[in-house]
């Protein structure tokens, strides 16, 4: 199967700018692994992107003034998770936009979609609120504390899967 | 985002993760990918196509279900598009990543979060 190299392109288009000093991707031997506990019409699911987006009300307004990729926080954010897919509007950038844009929320945050596998019973319940961690800025960062407090916060909602959607 | 799962994993929490990028993905060691071979940006199906989002989705939930060890990764049959250009031209200097303007404006964004964010750490002091 053909797909693109991400690893080496940007180690390629790094030399080609003249940086000696390429993006030092995460490499791990080890994996860490937790079976599915039950069965998923009894798990609680909860949602967690890197896409940033900001919340608006009914007339499309914004409810934040939009920061660093969306959101005026450098850390976790959370967005309820019965929040309409009308009322998120996506500003991140990390996207082929020759190919695609971020228009449809469901492509990268499947919101709506969740819900109707929930009422389909495919679900046992979502979680409360749904995670946003900024992508590949911090390994150490990402690891060491913004896993954690949204590790931290699914605990504390029982929440038992998790679906992970990096944009 | 993988590195965010592995935590999770290790927690005690079941993850899939549903990528784009297959090579960063296994190197950084996920525990359960969903591989879909489209452009950055629609990592849970086509735009504005329910039917094959649900089918990612779906993909998803049959791997948590099934996988049996770390490390599985599901390579999805959908293809984006029958002319294949779109992964030779993804960052090259006809299609740079980011334009100037959309990078420049990042990083003002970047700085005045990180300012505000001194700032709010000095008020809590």
């Amino acid at each position: 199967m053909d797909y693109i190299r991400y690893i080496e392109k940007t180690h390629e288009y790094y030399r080609q700018q003249g940086y000696d000093k390429t993006y030092n991707y995460a490499h791990n031997e080890f994996i860490p692994f937790t079976p599915l506990k039950k069965p998923l019409s009894e798990a609680r699911v909860t949602l967690v992107t890197t896409a940033s987006f900001v919340l608006m009300d009914k007339e499309g307004r914004p409810l934040e003034e939009p920061g660093f990729g969306g959101t005026n926080e450098l850390e976790v954010f959370t967005a309820p998770s019965d929040w309409p897919a009308e009322q998120l509007m996506s500003t991140s950038g990390d996207h082929d936009r020759y190919q695609t844009d971020m228009e449809d929320v469901d492509a990268f945050f499947p919101t709506t979609r969740m819900r109707e596998l929930l009422a389909e019973g495919v679900f046992g319940s979502l979680s409360k609120d749904y995670y946003r961690t900024l992508p590949n800025y911090s390994q150490r960062k990402t690891t060491e504390v913004d896993g954690p407090e949204v590790l931290r916060r699914c605990l504390e909602d029982n929440v038992d899967v998790a679906l992970l959607t990096p944009v | 985002m993988s590195l965010v799962a592995r935590v999770l994993e290790a927690g005690g929490v079941s993850t899939v993760t549903f990528t784009a990028a297959r090579d960063i993905a296994a190197s950084a060691g996920n525990p359960r990918q969903i591989f879909l071979n489209y452009p950055l940006g629609s990592p849970a199906g086509r735009p504005h196509d329910p039917e094959n989002q649900h089918q990612v989705l779906r993909a998803g939930l049959k791997l948590l279900e099934e996988a049996d060890r770390p490390g599985i990764i599901v390579d999805l049959p959908f293809v984006w598009s029958e002319d294949t250009t779109w992964m030779d031209k993804f960052m090259t200097d006809e299609q740079p990543f980011l334009s100037d303007e959309a990078e420049q404006v990042r990083q003002e964004l970047l700085e005045k979060a990180r300012a505000q964010k001194k700032n709010n750490a000095q008020q809590t002091q």
